[in-house]
């Protein structure tokens, strides 16, 4: 019987993700500090994206289960983005 | 995808299980998906608009929101560890600070609100008419964004206590907790929903 | 592999088992999947018949010029509520609540679904979608908005926009649940042995039917949510004196509603790529570029939403990037007449019913698709965007794709899941009636949107008339055909021949190698899959 579920991810792991998370919180935070403008938005989402990353991969186990769960994230993702993208052929060519 | 079956319960499938609530998050990430391509657009036509009001939302509780909920998502991922150590009272423990730290959250939710409604801010209010259309934008998308994932911060709650209950009735064990893993992944959900929002509303000033 | 021991006793059909329970609740109380594909029947079956008779309406105030029967404000209500209960509570659920549900599980050598319950509860929330719907049309009447529900005037209009928006809501959860079944269901619950291509071709737009349920409905769900926002608290998001863009509704609700005819028809395809290859003895060719072909229609069907908002305004760049994205999309749908055609092609061809069924839904489907190109070309479609055009091609290709499929199919495993046998003249009448008035009703309005007749008006220029009549007419002999498909089949069901054959058509599928009807689990034993199942040898 093989079965990711019995993977055990220690407390210290999770621990180390929380520290991470919160530090890229904290980097978010004082980023709004500098004027970054146009880059703004993209250092926000950024760092949004890592932050999600983290958690999909370890809190949510995504590192540990079976390949199909992360395929299928990343496919979800990518169509979330590729309509937002088309939306912008739109709004960005007014 | 191999036939992967709990050796113990032949007819109980817990990768299958885990499947059906892996798409579930899917649709859920599309809802809202909507929602950020909302927020996209108008910030896009809106960008001076939006970087002004997001300066009237408080940084310091967006940030203490932030922090509860990746606590929180921590403390429900743990307390599967702990389950899978069969260590029933760290599994209830960790599940119970889960559920504080999102009441906690709420709470927090409600004095911000409040306090914008007392400022006269709510969806199609008077000032918001007065404040233009960015302002009306930026709040509008606020308050709907911020309520759905409030609503499914009670929906989880619901389902933690259920959980909860579940595992102090030793329905949810050691070599069944397929439940508890489904309802840490729908909590995470809600946390990765926020690690969005709060750049979005909270860091664009 | 599982054996129950239970299963050794007598045999029985699933509708001699009950469960315990008596009457109404054998039905509304049971997760077999075959039951829940019946109810599920049985309710679209009355849903269908409340609007044809809406579309008729339509059609005799439209046999002449000036008011006939009503006026514009009934017209749009009439049109409106037509398109809520044909789109939401017929073609979407369509193919997949009926036969997805009765046949998947058995295709694949599964005894049910993976969550019989959600299964059940799915079917309870189209049930209490179809009451909203209902309830919509009392008090400040039936919207008049149009099925598409277009801002701003669906926050404006007076009429019952929030029940009816509600409905929809919760009818596209009942889809996601639907499609969210069937994928773990084929993940987990093929036989052992059965590949992923060595499975049937119906289960396989089950599938990719499935996803686009799961990833395009829950954008409509959020806009119609936007919408009730603009009604009850004047949120903005799509009102121009706020800041709103009433472009971006089309946007979002296009983003559903364009993959959502690709949920209509990508099972259809999956029935006819059952019912040819039976009745021309033949293998059906070119299984793996179907397979792809659907896949590739669910994936490209996702982008190409922009097609139906060419002249509402939007920028140069996405007027070219959505036409261009729609022309790719209708490759794979060729591919697929191609294959169907080659599958006939030097095939020992029995015109049994459904054969009749596919080989006139590949006739409509083409017209309808290749009609498409030219609303999909942005210089053409200019001309009739908005004109009885577009009404003619998305009844030839949705009324004609999935109606025609949902016809046959029905005739197709009609006695697998009655156990009984239907009149073959009367469904040969029905189909021939039916057919030459699908095409005498919906024929003209190509001329007459080219023409120039706009759409969703209760009158008419005089010049038109003619073309009008016909299309009337072709109206009642359509229903006319329907009235006798429908009776034969409700007649043969409680009263027709009773048949325990296991495999009248000669079909290869495990579909034919259970017992008729089947038990209450499908198998006394799940099967070994060794070669594929879609293979005649």
């Amino acid at each position: 019987m093989s079965d990711s579920n019995h993977h055990i991810v220690s407390y210290r792991t999770y621990g180390l993700v929380l520290v991470l998370l919160l530090i890229l919180t904290g980097i978010s935070v004082a980023v709004t500090q500098i004027e970054l403008s146009r880059w703004a938005t993209l250092a926000a989402l950024l760092l949004a994206t890592t932050k999600s990353a983290f958690v999909l991969a370890i809190f949510m186990h995504l590192r540990f289960d079976q390949r199909i769960y992360r395929v299928m994230a990343v496919f979800v993702t990518l169509v979330i983005i590729a309509v937002i993208v088309l939306t912008f052929f739109d709004y960005g060519f007014r | 995808m191999s036939e992967t079956l709990a050796h113990h319960d032949e007819h109980r499938d817990d990768e299958g299980s885990k499947l059906g609530i892996w798409l579930f998050i899917f649709t859920e990430l599309l809802f809202f998906g909507g929602l950020f391509v909302t927020y996209a657009v108008y910030r896009h036509a809106n960008s001076q608009a939006f970087h002004l009001a997001g300066e009237q939302l408080d940084v310091t509780i967006g940030t203490i929101n932030t922090i509860i909920l990746l606590i929180s998502s921590m403390t429900i991922a743990m307390s599967i560890t702990a389950m899978q150590k069969k260590d029933k009272r760290a599994t209830l423990i960790l599940i119970g600070i889960t559920l504080v730290l999102a009441l906690v959250f709420l709470v927090n939710k409600y004095f911000e609100w409040s306090a914008k409604i007392e400022h006269g801010i709510w969806p199609g209010s008077p000032l918001l008419e007065e404040l233009g259309r960015g302002d009306t934008l930026f709040f509008g998308l606020y308050y709907f964004m911020t309520g759905l994932h409030a609503l499914h911060i009670i929906i989880g709650m619901v389902l933690i206590v259920v959980i909860y209950v579940r595992v102090q009735k030793d329905k949810i064990t050691h070599d069944n907790y397929q439940l508890l893993e489904n309802g840490g992944l729908y909590w995470h959900l809600v946390d990765l929903i926020w690690i969005f929002l709060f750049p979005l509303f909270y860091l664009i000033a | 592999m599982s054996s129950n021991p239970k299963e050794h006793t007598e045999y029985k059909s699933y509708l001699e088992e009950d469960g315990g329970r008596k009457g109404i609740y054998k039905w509304i109380l049971s997760t077999d999947h075959k039951r829940i594909g019946l109810l599920y029947l049985y309710s679209m079956m009355g849903w269908f018949i409340i609007g044809v008779v809406l579309g008729l309406l339509m059609k005799l105030e439209l046999i002449a010029p000036g008011q006939t029967l009503m006026g514009a404000q009934t017209y749009n209500a009439t049109f409106t509520v037509h398109g809520v209960i044909m789109i939401f509570l017929i073609v979407i659920p369509g193919l997949p609540a009926v036969f997805g549900n009765f046949m998947l599980p058995i295709q694949i050598g599964a005894k049910d679904v993976f969550f019989p319950r959600l299964n059940l509860f799915s079917w309870y929330i189209y049930v209490l979608g179809g009451i909203l719907v209902i309830i919509s049309l009392f008090g400040n009447g039936a919207p008049d908005t149009g099925w598409t529900f277009y801002a701003p005037y669906s926050f404006k209009t007076g009429t019952n926009m929030l029940p009816a928006a509600l409905g929809a809501f919760v009818l596209g959860f009942s889809s996601i649940l639907t499609g969210l079944n069937f994928i773990v269901t084929i993940h987990r619950m093929r036989a052992p042995g059965m590949t992923w291509f060595k499975m049937p071709l119906f289960p396989w737009t089950l599938y990719g039917t499935g996803w686009i349920q799961l990833l395009a409905t829950p954008v409509v769900g959020i806009t119609l949510l936007m919408v009730a926002g603009e009604r009850i608290l004047g949120i903005g998001f799509f009102d121009p004196a706020k800041g709103g863009d009433p472009l971006l509704y089309q946007h979002l609700f296009w983003i559903y509603s364009h993959p959502a005819v690709y949920i209509m028809i990508l099972p259809a395809m999956g029935a006819i790529s059952e019912i040819i290859p039976t009745f021309a003895k033949k293998t059906i060719f070119g299984y793996r570029a179907i397979v792809f072909s659907t896949l590739a229609i669910a994936f490209v069907g996702y982008f190409v939403w922009g097609h139906h908002m060419y002249t509402s305004g939007m920028s140069g760049a996405a007027l070219w990037a959505f036409s261009l994205l729609t022309f790719l999309v209708a490759i794979p749908s060729a591919i697929k007449v191609f294959n169907w055609i080659s599958t006939m092609h030097q095939g020992s061809i029995t015109t049994e019913v459904p054969f009749l069924w596919a080989a006139s839904f590949i006739f409509i489907f083409m017209i309808g698709g290749l009609t498409g190109l030219v609303l999909g070309s942005l210089a053409t479609d200019v001309h009739v965007h908005d004109t009885a055009f577009v009404v003619a091609h998305f009844h030839f290709i949705v009324f004609g794709g999935v109606g025609f499929a949902f016809f046959g199919a029905i005739h197709y495993w009609f006695p697998k899941m009655f156990g009984r046998k239907y009149d073959k003249n009367w469904a040969k009448t029905g189909w021939i009636t039916f057919f030459v008035g699908f095409v005498s009703l919906y024929g003209p309005m190509f001329y007459l949107g080219i023409k120039g007749m706009p759409r969703r008006y209760f009158d008419y220029l005089p010049e038109f008339h003619g073309p009008n009549i016909i299309s009337t007419l072709g109206a009642l002999v359509m229903i006319t055909g329907f009235v006798i498909i429908l009776v034969n089949l409700i007649n043969s069901a409680r009263n027709g021949e009773k048949t325990t054959e296991k495999n009248p058509w000669g079909g290869t599928n495990l579909e034919w190698q259970v017992a008729t009807p089947p038990p209450l689990e499908n198998f006394d034993e799940i099967p070994t899959i060794e070669k594929a199942t879609y293979k005649y040898d």
